[in-house]
């Protein structure tokens, strides 16, 4: 009885080394940095409608001949709403594409913000279930795989595009994947 | 000079620091009183050292002093002064600075406001309070020094990251640290009682003022962000669920959780290894959020300081801190008799569910913050658990949150009657019902559901508290004679009462606040040349153009809005939008015509073409006010909890110094 009393006391510390557990191998997964294992290889196969016309899709075969941003982001999303501005800035550069993957969103929400804010995609794969989402290794919104003209995935960047992460790592990238050929 | 005097300040206060660490509890552990008198007069060295830093910190961005590292990187000459105090904050080795600035007034106020309690206990708190802060300021001389020196000298500052440059951003990081560090109180009187082994009402009744001021810091820190996001963000929304959000939602979920427990266990001495639990949580969770924000661990919109190695530093400070705490804990709590017994109908049981619903949100919003790590972790595939699964918890639990808040005070301690619950608050039912019957006619509700009953739950609250009111009055002979009665209580011990009330109207005021702006928020996304109206929620909006003009450090595009109630102009409206001039994403500033019953809220989106069109949001918020009016009344309840001269008397009657002594060589 006395025994199975101080056990019970036991637990919060027990609970906590597994956090604290979880809380290390958190930080030696830096999701910024942590190299996504589809970078270099071909973008998965997949076929979705698009957000503006369901009767239309977006498919593996639209992102090649063309170097391509691909940008997962949601309406819920606090931190694709910061980053909107920047994509609007960098749909005016036109020696790219930008492809957006509305992830586990609904339609009319993200149609919304879209008329209001203005549409820096020139095709956007409507994903509300998370299917193309998990093939891609989707984390969370926003993130951007930078893909090159054979379809190639070459980058993953994790988080909201803003000035600085397009001038010292994006724009290089792409620099560098146009000179490729 | 001066950069090295602050350096040589905050090395200095390492060394108190570490003798404050040692020395007191050492001296309560041996009996040694010579050594336990050293605790006061250490905490006041401490706060004069790091206050010296604080100053010289402060001295160098007032003076644009580029030499120094931090400065460069957070200020600009551009800036105006008042932004350039408050870039002291605005990155993460200030931060730190303010963090332990407040760390050290906290222990100072605990030396120099605890005459009356038992050397031992202050020698102990002060002690821990010492090892928390040998934590912090090894944490910034090793990682963070933020007098770093910078060689080449720049020119030019890089400036405050844009989105910080705004009054309400000023002052809400130091309301919040206020109310985080203001848990390591709690936390430093939760284990100075595990050490003594003497866990007992006194112990409740020292923590409890000075859980509450934290607790009420941190409320005010809470609403201030969310106001802050409300009109900056642009997006007119007043809670994101983002990870830095609920890494302060999280200690304040578990403090309000221990106010309460705090309560049992120093009327009923109930529930004490249970509160002593919930302290250690409270302050944990603090440094957790601290952890979570700068490691880098979760993206966040808000996460300005981010970086892996100080991670590390932070979490073993904490694996030292809780794990520490926690075996602590696990050691002594066994010990510890259960206290008071209760029936099932009893304050005792109202406040388990109070303890339980706010424990069990804490676990969900701590999942929810965690979610996309643990999936990671167990390779369950991926996750974001994002806005909608947060407001379907909140939800879930927050109605029943409501239930038992209406019900909680007008038990009676240890054991009632249910009938007398029912004569005491049937009326109060009744009434609320006729409210949820009301509001559930379309012609209220609009069909949304949650109207009727957030409406109700509010009603619930304001009547069962006026119930609760009138039977303490009635008990008091004074129902006849309501304003001098009530002035009396006001004036004797029943601050502590009307201050939960008027904190739980706080609730009431919160709930009504976020039912209405959820379910009757009107918004408009329209594109609008110059000279167009838009009508929105019985409003016409006039956009009379937008056009360029020169901030001290930024470039704006201001738009011009009249807004018209019939014929009547009401307002004048100038939306921002701000280019900084050192770099950055453009601001959105809203310009919102603020009312107790609406918000008008206007915001520029982008520029649509030459011919001066821009695409706009225009919101109609109906209550929104009331969010953080709800806010203010829990504080308010807070302070008046606190002024309560009971705890000046008991106090008072604590002071025995023969006790003193005993204890020490028990």
């Amino acid at each position: 009885m006395a025994m199975s009393k101080s056990v019970r006391y036991l637990i919060p510390l027990v609970i906590f080394g597994a956090l604290a557990g979880l809380l290390v191998w958190g930080l030696g997964q830096d999701p910024r940095e942590v190299p996504s294992p589809l970078i270099g290889k071909p973008v998965p196969a997949f076929s979705l409608p698009t957000l503006e016309d369901p009767n239309r899709t977006l498919s593996d075969a639209d992102l090649k001949g063309k170097i391509s941003l691909v940008n997962v982001w949601a309406s819920w999303c606090s931190s694709c709403r910061a980053e909107h501005q920047s994509l609007m800035a960098l749909s005016e550069l036109r020696d790219f594409q930008i492809i957006g993957l509305n992830w586990k969103d609904e339609a009319a929400a993200a149609r919304r913000v879209l008329s209001m804010t203005g549409n820096p995609y020139d095709l956007i794969g409507y994903d509300p279930d998370n299917t193309v989402g998990i093939d891609w290794g989707v984390y969370g919104a926003p993130e951007t795989f930078v893909v090159d003209r054979q379809g190639i995935i070459r980058y993953k960047h994790i988080g909201p595009i803003d000035r600085t992460v397009w001038e010292e790592t994006l724009s290089p990238l792409v620099e560098r994947l146009r000179a490729e050929g | 000079m001066v950069p090295e005097l602050g350096h040589f300040a905050l090395i200095l206060a390492l060394l108190l620091a570490s003798v404050q660490a040692i020395f007191p509890l050492a001296g309560s552990l041996s009996g040694n009183r010579a050594w336990m008198t050293m605790a006061r007069p250490l905490a006041f060295g401490q706060l004069t050292m790091i206050a010296i830093a604080f100053a010289a910190l402060v001295q160098a961005f007032l003076t644009s002093d580029f030499s120094v590292l931090y400065v460069a990187e957070q200020s600009n000459t551009l800036l105006p002064d008042i932004y350039k105090v408050s870039a002291v904050w605005g990155g993460h080795e200030g931060s730190l600075l303010l963090w332990v600035l407040f760390m050290a007034c906290w222990g100072a106020a605990v030396a120099a406001l605890s005459r009356n309690l038992p050397l031992t206990v202050v020698a102990r708190v002060i002690s821990v309070q010492g090892m928390i802060a040998i934590g912090f300021l090894l944490f910034m001389l090793l990682t963070s020094n933020p007098f770093e020196r910078l060689f080449p000298v720049p020119q030019e500052g890089r400036d405050l990251n844009p989105l910080l440059q705004d009054p309400g951003l000023a002052i809400h990081p130091p309301m919040l640290y206020m109310g985080y560090v203001g848990f390591s109180v709690a936390f430093a009187f939760a284990v100075a009682a595990l050490i003594g082994g003497r866990l007992d009402a006194a112990w409740a009744r020292w923590s409890r003022p000075w859980t509450t001021v934290a607790w009420v810091f941190l409320t005010i820190g809470i609403m201030l962000g969310s106001w802050w996001a409300y009109y900056e963000l642009g997006w007119g929304g007043w809670w994101f669920w983002d990870p830095v959000e609920n890494a302060s939602l999280m200690p304040w979920l578990v403090g309000t959780a221990l106010i309460h427990s705090l309560a049992v266990t120093e009327k009923r001495a109930a529930f004490k290894s249970w509160t002593v639990l919930l302290a250690i949580c409270a302050f944990s969770l603090s440094l957790l959020g601290t952890f979570l924000v700068r490691s880098g661990v979760l993206t966040s919109v808000h996460a300005f300081a981010t970086d892996p190695a100080r991670g590390l530093f932070i979490l073993l400070f904490l694996c030292v801190v809780v794990g520490g705490s926690l075996a602590l804990y696990a050691w002594r709590a066994p010990e510890v008799s259960d206290g008071g017994r209760f029936d099932f109908v009893s304050r005792e049981t109202s406040l388990l569910a109070n303890n339980l619903l706010f424990v069990a949100f804490t676990v969900l919003v701590l999942f929810g913050t965690l979610a996309p790590l643990i999936y990671e972790a167990f390779d369950w595939g991926k996750i974001s658990v994002g806005f909608p699964w947060f407001n379907k918890m909140f939800l879930a639990l927050a109605p029943f949150l409501a239930l038992v808040l209406g019900v909680g005070p007008a038990v009676r301690w240890k054991h009632d009657e249910p009938m007398r619950l029912v004569k005491t608050l049937w009326w109060a039912l009744a009434l609320s019902i006729g409210v949820l019957a009301v509001s559930y006619l379309p012609a209220f509700s609009g069909g949304h559901a949650w109207v009727p009953v957030g409406l109700a739950l509010a009603a619930w609250l304001l009547f069962s508290h006026v119930a609760i009111v009138r039977e303490r009055l009635k008990n008091k002979g004074g129902l006849t004679k309501l304003g001098p009665a009530l002035v009396a209580d006001l004036r004797g011990s029943g601050r502590s009462f009307y201050g939960m009330v008027v904190a739980h109207l706080g609730v009431a005021v919160f709930i009504v606040g976020v039912t209405m702006v959820s379910n009757f928020q009107l918004e408009e996304d329209v594109r609008m040349s110059p000279g167009d109206s838009q009508a929105l929620a019985g409003y016409r909006f006039e956009f009379l153009g937008a056009q360029a003009v020169p901030g001290p450090n930024y470039m704006a595009q201001r738009g011009h809005f009249k807004v018209y109630r019939g014929e009547r102009q009401i307002d004048e409206l100038h939306p921002e939008k701000r280019a900084y001039l050192g770099g950055g994403m453009p601001m959105t500033e809203a310009a919102i015509d603020p009312g107790l019953f609406r918000d008008i809220y206007v915001s520029l989106g982008e520029p649509v073409g030459d011919t001066g069109d821009w695409a706009l949001r225009l919101y109609y918020k109906p209550f929104v006010r009331w969010i953080w009016l709800g806010a203010i009344l829990m504080a308010l309840g807070g302070v008046l909890a606190v002024s309560d001269p009971r705890y000046r008397m008991a106090r008072a009657s604590a002071r025995k110094p023969a006790a003193d002594t005993a204890a020490a060589r028990a």
